[in-house]
């Protein structure tokens, strides 16, 4: 096991490494950081543009500025310069990435442990009223545009809190600025609520469906036959023998999904107005930031590849017919 | 699909001889031979939401493509009332700048769904031919291909997306159609790719390739004809998911650009109406979307049981 681990972890490296190479490519043909200054009216003077392009090591082959960047950021640290005034791409990219996460792990909990409810609950009583009434919420959800449904929620919350005079559940920002102590806490609760409840929807749609066909497959297994036959309780056996089982394909699925999480993330931080990693993409690529955005993509990857090594990990633990030599 | 040998040709009528007053039956102990392709249908008419969401999409379709340039106003023009609830003169009502709503979502519909289909075509055709090389030759061309496809999977499409589309705005829909196609294709790359691991050990291929047959003919007319059934559930969810993200990236300001509209840009402009009383401009496109992703989606589903029936059943 721990053999396996580390080889998987020392592929992991590479594959890295073309990631960020692949990400860099993306970026030099989709952002033009120029373009910007290049269209101010008055147009700026020839020295003024060679500058920045300069700074931002622009006039060089693409291997070249690679290696430029690369260097910069793993043995220096260093993020390299933006071209909005006052960024900084370090402290932008960890202020951002806190907010996210706070709203990422949270809304992602929430899923995970709906899908599994709903799935469970869906698979042991096939084709019954109960079963059909998920499914049909299961895929109304897949169906739903993420910002549509979070637009509608957002507008009725507002009307409530009009309505009702109290303003707990907000709908825009992440916290309320100047609070300290259990008043701060329990604003950022409130701030949190809305597109958590938003974002784990957007999972709990597929992930739901996917539950629900591997308890299927498990409860049609012979296993869970014999262990009835031995004597053991109904519940006994969907929950020590069917649902243990059936959990293991979920696990590499919501790893699978980090990347779509994300992009989720991105449209309802937009909707509800959190300067998180949303925010920071989406004024990047308007601004035509370079660097920005391949900070962006940078950390995705790695958090993408994180998560898909975690859990090639757990399914070898969890699953012990996988034997790794 | 593989038209499997009839053991039975179509029941023919048996004409009594003459002077015999006996009717032979039909058939005795056998049930009629079906094909492959009757076999699939059957199974997918029996799924009923999958057969109402057929003809809600096509309803949806003719209505975005003939009735669209039907419909009296066209998508362009600027009518005299603004910012007007639904009515008889228009059905969705207008926005504040006289457009009329239903000419919009009209045409919307007409673009998101050039978009989708588009999208799934290319996608589809790219990730089958890549999965299906890569599975058949294994080995290190496998591991290239698919870790090229892996390398893929670690970006989050919406910003890949949003940072080209947003390169290309100027191209016109087609340009976003390609990006979305461009980075959506691992995924089928994948399926087909598992597909052929196994199907390419048949013995249906032995045979195929001791006749000498070559690699493009035992691909293309052996193996993937058996993996049909993946690649139109894969072709469902394709659409569904195209129509999605182009809905997104036009929300984010980064996908079908005016004069020109789509579902999402609708929506994106509607945010601030529907805060301003004008419900119709939110609700009428979302509404579309959702017929459109929620009837593929059944399809989709529809078609997996057809295609796969094992996950029907429980046997315990």
């Amino acid at each position: 096991m721990l053999a396996f681990a580390l080889r998987r972890l020392l592929v992991s490296i590479p594959v890295f490494i073309l990631s960020t190479f692949l990400v860099f490519l993306l970026v030099t043909w989709g952002a033009d950081p120029l373009a910007q200054l290049e269209a101010k009216n008055p147009p700026p003077s020839q020295a003024v543009i060679n500058q920045l392009a300069d700074q931002l090591y622009i006039n060089h082959s693409i291997p070249a500025r690679y290696w430029h960047w690369f260097s910069q950021l793993f043995f220096h640290g260093n993020w390299g310069p933006s071209v909005q005034s006052g960024t900084d791409i370090g402290q932008l990219l960890s202020t951002s990435l806190t907010l996210t996460a706070r709203l990422v792990i949270v809304a992602t909990i929430l899923a995970v442990i709906l899908a599994i409810i709903a799935g469970v609950v869906s698979a042991t009583r096939q084709y019954s009223k109960t079963d059909y009434t998920i499914t049909l919420i299961g895929f109304l959800f897949l169906s739903l545009p993420v910002f549509w449904f979070a637009i509608l929620l957002k507008q009725a919350v507002v009307n409530m809190n009009n309505s009702l005079n109290w303003y707990w559940l907000s709908t825009y920002g992440a916290n309320t600025p100047g609070l300290t102590g259990w008043s701060a806490f329990s604003d950022a609760i409130g701030h949190l609520v809305l597109p958590t409840i938003v974002l784990a929807m957007s999972s709990y749609a597929s992930w739901s469906r996917f539950q629900r066909a591997s308890m299927l497959d498990v409860l049609g297994s012979d296993y869970m036959r014999l262990a009835r036959a031995k004597g053991l309780s109904r519940r006994q056996v969907m929950i020590r023998h069917g649902l243990r089982t059936a959990l293991i394909p979920l696990t590499t699925q919501v790893a699978l999904d980090t990347a779509a999480i994300l992009g989720g993330a991105v449209l309802t931080e937009s909707v509800f107005g959190w300067q998180g990693m949303g925010t920071m993409l989406v004024n990047g690529i308007n601004a035509g930031d370079f660097n920005v955005i391949l900070a962006w993509l940078t950390v995705s990857a790695i958090i993408v590849i994180v998560f898909n090594l975690i859990a090639d990990l757990l399914y070898g633990v969890l699953d012990p017919r996988i034997r790794h030599a | 699909m593989p038209e499997l040998p009839r053991e039975d040709p179509e029941p023919t009528e048996i004409t009594p001889s003459a002077g015999s007053e006996r009717q032979y039956p039909e058939r005795e102990f056998t049930v009629k031979a079906r094909t492959q392709t009757q076999l699939v249908l059957r199974r997918f008419l029996q799924h009923r939401l999958a057969v109402v969401s057929v003809f809600v999409l096509l309803a949806v379709i003719l209505l975005a493509f003939v009735g669209g340039p039907l419909w009296k106003y066209s998508y362009t023009d600027i009518t005299p009332d603004n910012s007007v609830p639904p009515s008889g003169n228009h059905p969705f009502g207008t926005d504040n700048l006289g457009y009329d709503e239903f000419a919009r979502v009209l045409r919307g519909t007409q673009r998101s769904l050039e978009i989708a289909f588009s999208v799934a075509v290319l996608a589809t055709a790219i990730g089958t031919v890549w999965g299906a090389v890569a599975g058949y030759y294994r080995g290190w061309l496998d591991s290239l291909m698919m870790r090229i496809a892996d390398l893929f999977l670690t970006i989050p499409i919406l910003a890949a997306g949003a940072l080209l589309s947003h390169h290309f705005q100027t191209a016109g829909w087609w340009a976003l159609a390609l990006v979305i196609a461009g980075l959506a294709w691992p995924a089928v790359a994948r399926i087909v790719r598992g597909q052929t691991l196994s199907l390419r050990e048949k013995e249906y291929v032995e045979a195929a390739r001791s006749m000498g047959a070559k690699d493009g003919r035992i691909i293309f007319r052996h193996i993937l004809p058996n993996v049909i059934g993946q690649i139109i559930v894969v072709v469902t969810i394709q659409i569904a998911f195209a129509i999605l993200l182009e809905s997104s990236l036009s929300y984010l300001g980064f996908g079908v650009q005016p004069p020109d509209t789509s579902l999402g840009a609708l929506i994106s402009n509607a945010q601030s109406a529907l805060q301003g009383g004008l419900w119709w401009l939110f609700y009428f496109p979302g509404i579309f979307i959702i017929l459109i992703s929620l009837s593929v989606n059944f399809i989709g589903d529809g078609l997996r049981d057809a295609f796969d029936p094992s996950q029907q059943r429980v046997r315990a």
